[in-house]
């Protein structure tokens, strides 16, 4: 067994604009299950960053507890990283997210850590706004404990550990959950297919405010036999994408001219655009209920959404709201936060 | 109105795929089972003439197996002991580590390390019959063709006379390459190997009627002369100067028959190759005081191979660039020494080199004596024109390049005789495949339809989950040096050998650098759910998963650019998605990691051994 990656890459590959090879975003070999669709996902986040041209040292990576949670472990080595107590990432983000705002902020969890045990930290993330990019990877399983459902598996589900038994509860959907809660990026993707997480991802973490992605994640050893709702072959048969989405760095131009009926270019706060070439009908990603709407039709037609249901490119994050000083909080001197005895005096003068 | 399911997956994804959906030109799944696509893929074993099996020996070298590791080389190369310090090494710079490191695996140091550590290897070497077959054939010239045929034919029971014009056999091996490169010792060990398989030597007996010998009743003849000739240089003054100057071959061929004992203080060597390196170092040994090579075209044209020249500069030898030799230039009846005039190279648009004089005055470079060693030429005033043994272009014999038959077919040719001068792996591997023709000829087969394929084997390594038979971890060590003599020491006596081989230790950390490129990744496309796992592990970006295409455009769509043409795709059957595996098989560090982090072992690591058949070994064997 191969405890180590070789330290052989590619030749031909370049460095990207801040010098950095893919493989300086690289962790350690991961440990899930061989085919996990966790490992998908860390190898995007490591493309996205690699694209986005990141510092690996300008990242924060957070997690919870599950086989989702550790993830960080495998990617981005060269980041800050908080493996937090079960369903807490949320507190620990917000914590080092109003503490330094300059970093940015990746938090992974999975459908447990979000939809049980860390539910209460997950709507009141969503509810501040904070400045970050929150990553389910949702197996509908806890992997981690021998496959038991989890709050995210569909009602008639059939996963190998609940010996031929389908799921007799309906499933939390944490994607109409973040839309109802006012969620200003709210998406949902597929670990086995890239060519959309990848972009979603970019944007997710270009985005100001709370982004969300749910990411169905197959659990190939207790949650990919027939009757899951979660296997790759279900996803593959059932999955209904909403458009095609490409990030543009604010660089680069758009060239192409595009259909107003069917692409959308959504400026972000950074001038970075996302340009999305819709499939569907009916909806538009900045439109909340036209999102809202088109989530339930799929739904009833029993059809996984996929793609960037909605952004409010506009919103504004927790620090924003609170008006804090552009400075991190953590960069500010005691000369900046103490006034000094004038001042005081004249406040003090100003309560006789 | 939304489009579900497959067809929505090609249209939002894989624009790319309707574009390849009309061209009809897609690439076609490879062909696994045909051992030559997995036979390229271990680069130093397809680039060797025998196609001696590289990693298979450097495993048993790092398990310290070196007569296992010996044996293998003993089967395809004939002379290990003797390559291992003298071969042209075409394998290294196929080596696949080249490409992802400075310095490829010493793989030619390597099989010195098996020779000189191995145990009894008599007793393991095919044994020759009491009882002979009743053939009888003559072998003409005692080199390595020569002696790799006798080593062929002789375990089947045929008779072998060979024929030689020098005290001992070895031919070139011999009379060309200096002992301070190849210790008497050592070529007599392995020349004895088969000369010990009962083969009678006409030693000291120049052959010089090809019609004499065709009356003496040989069923066959086998003609290993070589390429004998060395070239001379026609330049004014040298009829004048004849008595201090030298044909090199002919000169190192003096020297270790010890006809030659000593040189002037002041030598030239003329040419860049191989030869003329053995010249300058073998006259620093006997005498030679200052000692400069003149090569006519830039140092980085120079034929030598790298580490010779390497060698000869440590030695203190001066190599001078772009100048051709005008003049052999006489003083009172002596030699004064050779003008020179000042070229350089120019390059036309097609590449071709042509060397334009500079101008500069001519430069006199004083020599007592001067060897000329600017190549060699084929040779066979012997062969009389009337016997209907056909010779063609440059007088080289017109032979089919597959069972090397002259149009005489009772003989065959082999080695430096056959296509000219090349080496002495290129000659084994000739000799392997003439003495194949001699058996299947005298068998009365058909020379062609009845040669026997290659040996191979595929199997799986396998050996428990994220377990294989092999040591998959790869490791980072730079090439290892190999340690030399002192130099006062070895260039007092030009029989004190100046490599010194890699101990235990230097041969098991080399040997941990080969990338076992033969433990190949072989893919089950029916069992892969397409998770990509194996793409996101590979550590360098080896596998795509993609939309079919034609090939240069798919080269351009992968995880990495596959610019590399001379290496190919390994592309899968079409896929759940549409999509096919594509891997590329450029730098593929064989780590086993994709097999590792499959959940369905699709992918395999699966060891691939291929072994040229051998006359001894396979012909009786022969399935068409």
């Amino acid at each position: 067994m191969s405890y180590t990656k070789p330290s052989f890459s590619h030749p031909a590959l370049p460095r990207n604009k801040v010098g950095y090879l893919k493989r300086d975003y690289e962790g350690a070999i991961s440990t899930l299950c061989a085919g996990c669709g966790h490992d998908s996902i860390s190898a995007t986040i490591v493309q996205a960053c690699y694209e986005l041209n990141i510092e690996p040292h300008h990242l924060a990576k957070l997690s919870g507890i599950g086989c989702s949670s550790k993830t960080p472990t495998y990617f981005m080595s060269n980041s800050h990283g908080f493996n937090s107590v079960h369903g807490r990432m949320p507190s620990i983000a917000t914590g080092a997210n109003m503490a330094n705002k300059n970093l940015i902020y990746l938090g992974v969890s999975g459908d447990g850590d979000t939809a049980s045990i860390g539910m209460g930290q997950f709507v009141h993330v969503i509810r501040r706004n904070l400045n970050m990019t929150y990553i389910v990877m949702n197996n509908g399983c806890y992997g981690l404990t021998k496959g038991q459902d989890s709050a995210t598996a569909d009602f008639g589900s059939v996963s190998k550990s609940g010996g031929g038994e389908s799921t007799p509860f309906q499933a939390i959907d944490l994607v109409g959950m973040a839309m109802e809660l006012n969620a200003s990026f709210v998406a949902r993707s597929f670990s086995g297919d890239k060519t959309q997480l990848l972009p979603l991802l970019k944007a997710a973490m270009s985005h100001q405010g709370f982004a969300f992605i749910d990411v169905i994640s197959p659990c190939v050893t207790f949650n990919n036999n027939t009757g899951s709702t979660k296997a790759y072959d279900y996803v593959r048969d059932h999955i209904d994408v909403l458009g095609s989405l490409d990030f543009i760095p604010k660089e680069d131009e758009i060239k192409v001219d595009y259909d107003q009926g069917t692409e959308k270019v959504i400026t972000l706060f950074d001038d970075t655009k996302i340009s999305l070439s819709k499939l569907a009908q009916d909806w538009d990603p900045t439109d909340k209920y036209s999102a809202r709407d088109k989530l339930v039709q799929s739904k009833k037609d029993g059809h996984i959404l996929t793609g960037l249901l909605y952004i409010d490119p506009t919103s504004k994050d927790l620090h924003q709201i609170l008006n804090t000083v552009d400075t991190p909080l953590n960069q500010l001197q005691e000369t900046d936060l103490y006034p000094g005895d004038d001042v005081l005096e004249v406040i003090n003068q100003g309560f006789r | 109105m939304s489009i579900y399911g497959h067809n929505i997956w090609l249209i939002k994804n894989y624009m790319q795929y309707l574009f390849a959906f009309f061209k009809s030109t897609s690439m076609k799944p490879t062909n696994i089972k045909d051992p030559e696509y997995l036979h390229k893929v271990v680069d130093c074993q397809y680039a060797c003439p025998a196609h001696t099996p590289v990693p298979e020996y450097i495993r048993l070298i790092a398990e310290k197996k070196y007569t296992e590791a010996y044996m293998i080389n003993w089967d395809s190369n004939v002379f290990p002991g003797i390559l291992g310090r003298t071969c042209d090494r075409p394998c290294e710079p196929a080596c696949r580590r080249g490409r992802l490191e400075e310095e490829p695996v010493a793989i030619c140091r390597l099989k010195r390390v098996a020779a000189d550590h191995k145990g009894e290897v008599k007793h393991l070497m095919p044994q020759v019959p009491l009882v002979k077959n009743g053939k009888k054939i003559a072998l003409i010239g005692g080199g390595p063709a020569s002696l790799t045929v006798a080593r062929d034919l002789a375990p089947l029971g045929y008779e072998i006379d060979l024929y030689d014009e020098w005290s001992g056999g070895g031919g070139m091996m011999r009379t060309q390459i200096p002992s301070f490169r190849l210790p008497i010792e050592v070529l007599e060990e392995e020349v004895n190997y088969i000369l010990d398989m009962g083969i009678t030597t006409h030693f000291n007996h120049f052959v010089d009627s090809m019609k004499d010998m065709l009356t003496k009743g040989y069923d066959a003849i086998f003609v290993g002369t070589g390429a004998p000739k060395g070239r001379n240089l026609n330049i004014p003054g040298r009829v004048e100067a004849d008595a201090h100057v030298h044909i090199g071959i002919e000169w190192l061929a003096g020297v270790a028959f010890e006809h030659i004992k000593s040189v002037g203080k002041k030598v030239i060597v003329l040419g860049g190759g191989n030869t003329a390196m053995d010249c300058c170092r073998t006259s620093k040994r006997i005498g030679a005081e200052v000692v400069n090579v003149v090569v006519r075209s830039p140092f980085k044209n120079m034929k030598a191979s790298p580490w010779e020249i390497e060698d000869a500069l440590r030695e203190d030898i001066i190599i001078q660039n772009n100048m051709p030799p005008k003049e052999f230039i006489m003083e009172d009846g002596k030699l004064k020494g050779v003008l020179f005039s000042k070229v350089r190279a120019e390059y036309d648009k097609n590449g071709k080199r042509s060397l334009v004089p500079t101008g500069e005055p001519d430069v006199l470079i004083e020599a007592d004596e001067v060897i000329i060693a600017i190549g060699q030429d084929n040779s066979f005033p012997w062969i009389e024109k009337d016997i209907g043994l056909e010779l063609g272009k440059w007088d080289l014999p017109v032979l089919n390049k597959t069972t090397y038959q002259s149009t005489l077919p009772q003989v065959f040719f082999g080695g430096d005789a056959a296509f000219g001068p090349e080496n002495v792996i290129t000659a084994v591997a000739q000799a392997h495949q003439a003495a194949i023709s001699i058996d299947l000829y005298l068998s009365g087969k058909d020379l062609v339809k009845d040669r026997p394929s290659p040996y191979v084997n595929l199997v799986s390594q396998k050996m428990g989950i994220h377990e294989w038979m092999y040591d998959s971890q790869v490791v980072d060590d730079i090439r290892y040096q190999v340690p030399h003599e002192e130099k006062t020491k070895s260039l007092a006596d030009r029989k004190v050998e100046v490599e010194l081989g890699f101990d235990e230790i230097a041969g098991f950390k080399e040997a941990q650098r080969c990338l076992n490129c033969d433990a190949q990744t072989i893919f089950t496309a029916n069992r892969c759910i397409e998770c990509d796992a194996c793409m996101d592990v590979c550590p360098t970006r080896c596998i795509s998963f993609v939309p079919n295409g034609e090939e240069e455009d798919l080269r351009q769509r992968l995880s990495a650019p596959a610019d590399n043409l001379t290496q190919d795709l390994y592309v899968s059957e079409t896929l759940a998605t549409q999509r096919v595996m594509v891997k590329d098989e450029d730098v593929c560090l064989h780590c086993g990691l994709c097999a590792e982090r499959c959940p369905t072992a699709a992918w395999d690591m699966q060891m691939f051994f291929y072994n040229v058949t051998k006359a001894h070994t396979g012909c009786e064997t022969v399935t068409v």
